[in-house]
């Protein structure tokens, strides 16, 4: 108990002092650094407050994948340096009082919490069985909050093609990314050729027991696109042009089949997106899997960025 | 020893903290990356506050309510996609400034 509350203690101190330095840090490469530990920190506090799922998906994807697509950017601060005006003290003082009363505001909702507290926990476990999943949160993003789950891969898919419109004409049609180095350190390729085999085994393995226990489509499939970036940045593949078609079928193919499957609901369970009885949980592992490929094919893509090279002839 | 809080009030705490510290970092700081990881810092504020709702709607043998669970779980991967466009967006205005920079350079002399 004591032990639990100073890990808890501990755990909170680090995490404020982490993020103010993250704030404060003049270097921009080390407040990059410094956002992906505070993502790990961040993961630990998740699964102190019983929420492994979303601890999976901070380390995953709010900590890595944000961190990554932040690292290719670092360059940028320092470009611009000089032609951003610094604040002068007063105003952050103003700020300053303006935050904290925002904290304390927030801060005291939660030291006077509603009681009894309100849940939707007993209404999730009731319908539990009809979905035929063990894990109540892939019940909420398969089943009962399915429409939010489609629209979500919509999101994805939408910034994947704000990011493609960024790039400058002349690049069209060419690969995401700049070109690969021409020479890569041998470690990494090593690293590649032993590290993807396993690491795809483990992306499918998590989508694979979310059904039942902590994990899911989401994290498995960052998994899956982390091992292709790693692929990438070895030399031993490269992006797909962003005109190919195989690519586009693999990042429609999500949403194509939860839209299908959607429509369909109308004839075999009388509602948009209901699932049939008796099928709902194969029809929520086959979703799953097509939505699966979408993601790591839309997540891989957002990572490598737009085109940044001449398309080949 | 009795503790002034429990666990779910001391993460609540630290989400408000959060949301504070991101919120000062996104006004003050001028530099767009900076003003990006200050976004995603209130970010993780609001989710750790929303995880602490869930851990307080424990009940039905689960140890926090799923529903707030799984909306964090798209909160998250949606703030990704922002931070991504966002990281794209000011990539492609610095391209855009440089060259517009060395245009202006070969001019004047």
């Amino acid at each position: 108990m004591i032990l639990a509350l100073l890990f808890d203690t501990l755990l909170a101190v680090a995490m404020i002092v982490v993020a103010v330095w993250m704030i404060s840090v003049k270097n921009a490469f080390a407040a990059i650094i410094d956002f992906m530990v505070f993502g790990l920190l961040l993961a630990l506090a998740w699964l102190r407050i019983e929420a492994p799922d979303v601890g999976l998906t901070e380390i995953a994807i709010g900590s890595g994948a944000t961190g990554v697509i932040l690292l290719r950017a670092r360059g940028l601060a320092r470009d611009r340096d000089e032609m951003s005006a610094t604040p002068s003290i007063g105003f952050k003082i103003l700020v300053g009082a303006l935050c904290g009363g925002v904290t304390l505001g927030l801060a005291a909702l939660v030291l006077m919490p509603p009681d009894p507290a309100p849940t939707l926990a007993y209404a999730a476990a009731e319908n539990l069985h009809l979905t035929g999943v063990g894990n109540p949160i892939t019940a909420v993003l398969m089943a009962y909050r399915a429409f939010d789950t489609f629209l979500e891969t919509v999101v994805v898919l939408l910034a994947l093609l704000g990011v493609w419109s960024l790039t400058p004409d002349r690049f069209w049609g060419g690969r995401p990314g700049p070109a690969p180095a021409a020479s890569v350190p041998a470690p990494l390729t090593f690293l590649a050729q032993w590290l993807v085999p396993l690491g795809v085994l483990i992306g499918i393995y998590i989508f694979w027991i979310g059904a039942d226990e902590p994990g899911g489509k989401f994290q498995g499939a960052t998994i899956l696109a982390a091992m292709w970036v790693l692929l990438m940045m070895a030399g031993l593949t490269d992006a797909p042009p962003v005109t190919s078609r195989r690519l586009r079928a693999a990042l429609l193919v999500g949403p194509a089949v939860f839209m299908a499957v959607g429509i369909a609901g109308f004839w075999l369970a009388g509602d948009f997106l209901a699932y049939p009885p008796d099928f709902a949980k194969p029809v929520i592992i086959v979703i799953e899997a097509a939505m699966l490929i979408s993601v790591a094919a839309a997540l891989g893509m957002l990572l490598a960025g737009p085109p940044m090279r001449e398309s080949e002839p | 020893m009795t503790f002034p809080f429990d666990t779910a009030t001391l993460y609540g705490l630290v989400g408000a903290l959060l949301i504070g510290i991101g919120l000062f970092g996104l006004i003050v700081d001028p530099k767009p990356i900076r003003k990006i990881l200050a976004f995603n810092l209130i970010g993780a504020g609001v989710f750790l506050f929303f995880g602490v709702v869930a851990k307080r709607g424990a009940g039905a043998g689960f140890g926090g309510d799923p529903i707030p669970q799984a909306l964090v779980i798209t909160g998250i991967v949606v703030a990704f996609s922002a931070t991504a466009l966002a990281v794209t967006l000011v990539q492609r205005l610095s391209q855009e400034e440089a060259a517009a920079s060395d245009a202006d350079g070969k001019d004047r002399p």
